[in-house]
């Protein structure tokens, strides 16, 4: 498979949130708005190819049976990192995302990345993998932040489009699962044009 | 008092599945059927009530010799360690249980609702009892949640749905909707 291939993979046809369905919490709670959703889409990518390439280094040392608490502690490591990265760097951004920077460790995304790609292939593709499925996830959490920001209040990345107050229950929780649910059915839609 | 608005708030203005979107992967995973629902409902209640009272624990630990930054690790290797010995000794104690548990038991550990309940009540410097009461009501909330859920979806599959709604889409819409109707009940308390 070719190098960009790898990376193109991830953001169409292994789309994580879309045609993988992976990692929900994360898609539904932090995408109020198109900045908030591209922040935790690219937290996650720190923690994916990080992961992704130690994890293919490990791979072959690491006895079967404990392979999956290894991983875990691999990536909570990276976890950790980014958390005292974002303290004290954006201590803004880490106090938006809250709860759901450390409860990247449970996202199924970078773990089922470690079983299902990174134990068996290369450093090179491992991270490039990391690369494309991050992508990914960062673009599917920047279009759900676009679309309920705009109808929410009406702007993109924080510029006021329309004048007037928007539809604050999209916003809101219900938004995040409607808004997901409606971007769902486009994307089954235009797929299976092609 | 404290401990009733605590409960009101967990079960039905905080729901952890419709308001903090915490664990919404089983919530969509395993809810076609309601007897599945209620197992998985069963088994994360016992698991996040455990794993809250002994991260509590831990954490005491962690702050006392200044390691409150290896929280996230020490906390996710505890719930994975005692999703474990929960399963073993279950085997051991009431078979019974085991069986009907038994495949939902080891998801547990990657449900983000589990470490989600411990990381917040560490955040919130919670006591003791106060930790447990909210671990139990936001697990009961989480059935809850579950449960009607799975009661629609039932009834949804036995209707025709629009060929590119079908499966996780419409899913997702009815959830919209109920969280909708759980959002009556922001102002309660």
């Amino acid at each position: 498979m070719s190098k960009l291939s790898l990376i193109s993979r991830g953001i169409l046809k292994e789309n994580p949130t879309f045609v993988l369905v992976l990692g929900m919490c994360p898609t539904l709670a932090t995408t109020t708005s198109a900045i908030n959703g591209m922040e935790m889409g690219l937290a996650t990518m720190f923690v994916l190819i990080l992961s992704n390439i130690v994890i293919s280094l490990l791979a072959p040392v690491v006895p079967d049976k404990v392979h999956i608490p290894v991983y875990i502690v691999v990536i909570a490591t990276f976890v950790t990192l980014l958390q005292l990265v974002m303290q004290a760097y954006t201590p803004a951004v880490y106090q938006t995302l809250g709860l759901f920077i450390p409860l990247i460790v449970v996202n199924c995304i970078v773990l089922g990345r470690a079983e299902a790609f990174a134990n068996k292939h290369g450093v090179l593709e491992s991270a490039l993998d990391g690369i494309g499925i991050g992508l990914g996830f960062t673009l599917s959490l920047t279009v759900i932040g676009m679309v309920r920001e705009l109808l929410g209040s009406l702007s993109i990345f924080g510029w006021k489009i329309i004048p007037g107050d928007g539809i604050l229950a999209f916003v809101l929780a219900p938004g995040a699962f409607i808004v997901l649910g409606y971007l769902m059915v486009l994307f089954n839609k235009l797929t299976k044009k092609n | 008092m404290e401990y009733f608005v605590i409960i009101i708030s967990a079960i039905f203005v905080n729901n952890i599945l419709l308001s903090q979107f915490l664990g919404v992967c089983p919530f969509l995973g395993v809810s076609n059927k309601v007897s599945t629902a209620t197992g998985m409902s069963g088994a994360v209640c016992f698991v996040i009530t455990l794993a809250t009272v002994v991260t509590w624990l831990i954490n005491l630990l962690l702050v006392r010799f200044n390691l409150a930054y290896l929280q996230t690790i020490a906390f996710i290797l505890v719930i994975a360690a005692l999703v474990q010995m929960v399963e073993i000794v279950l085997k051991k104690i009431s078979p019974s249980l085991y069986q009907a548990l038994g495949i939902f038991l080891p998801l547990i550990t990657t449900n983000c609702a589990v470490l989600g309940v411990a990381l917040s009540v560490a955040q919130k410097g919670m006591g003791l009892g106060q930790a447990t009461v909210y671990a139990l009501a936001t697990s009961l909330g989480y059935g809850l949640a579950m449960i009607l859920f799975a009661g629609i979806r039932e009834h949804l599959s036995l209707n025709s749905v629009p060929k590119p709604f079908r499966g996780l889409p419409i899913a997702l819409i009815t959830a919209g909707i109920m969280a909708m109707a759980f959002l009556g009940f922001s102002g309660l308390v």
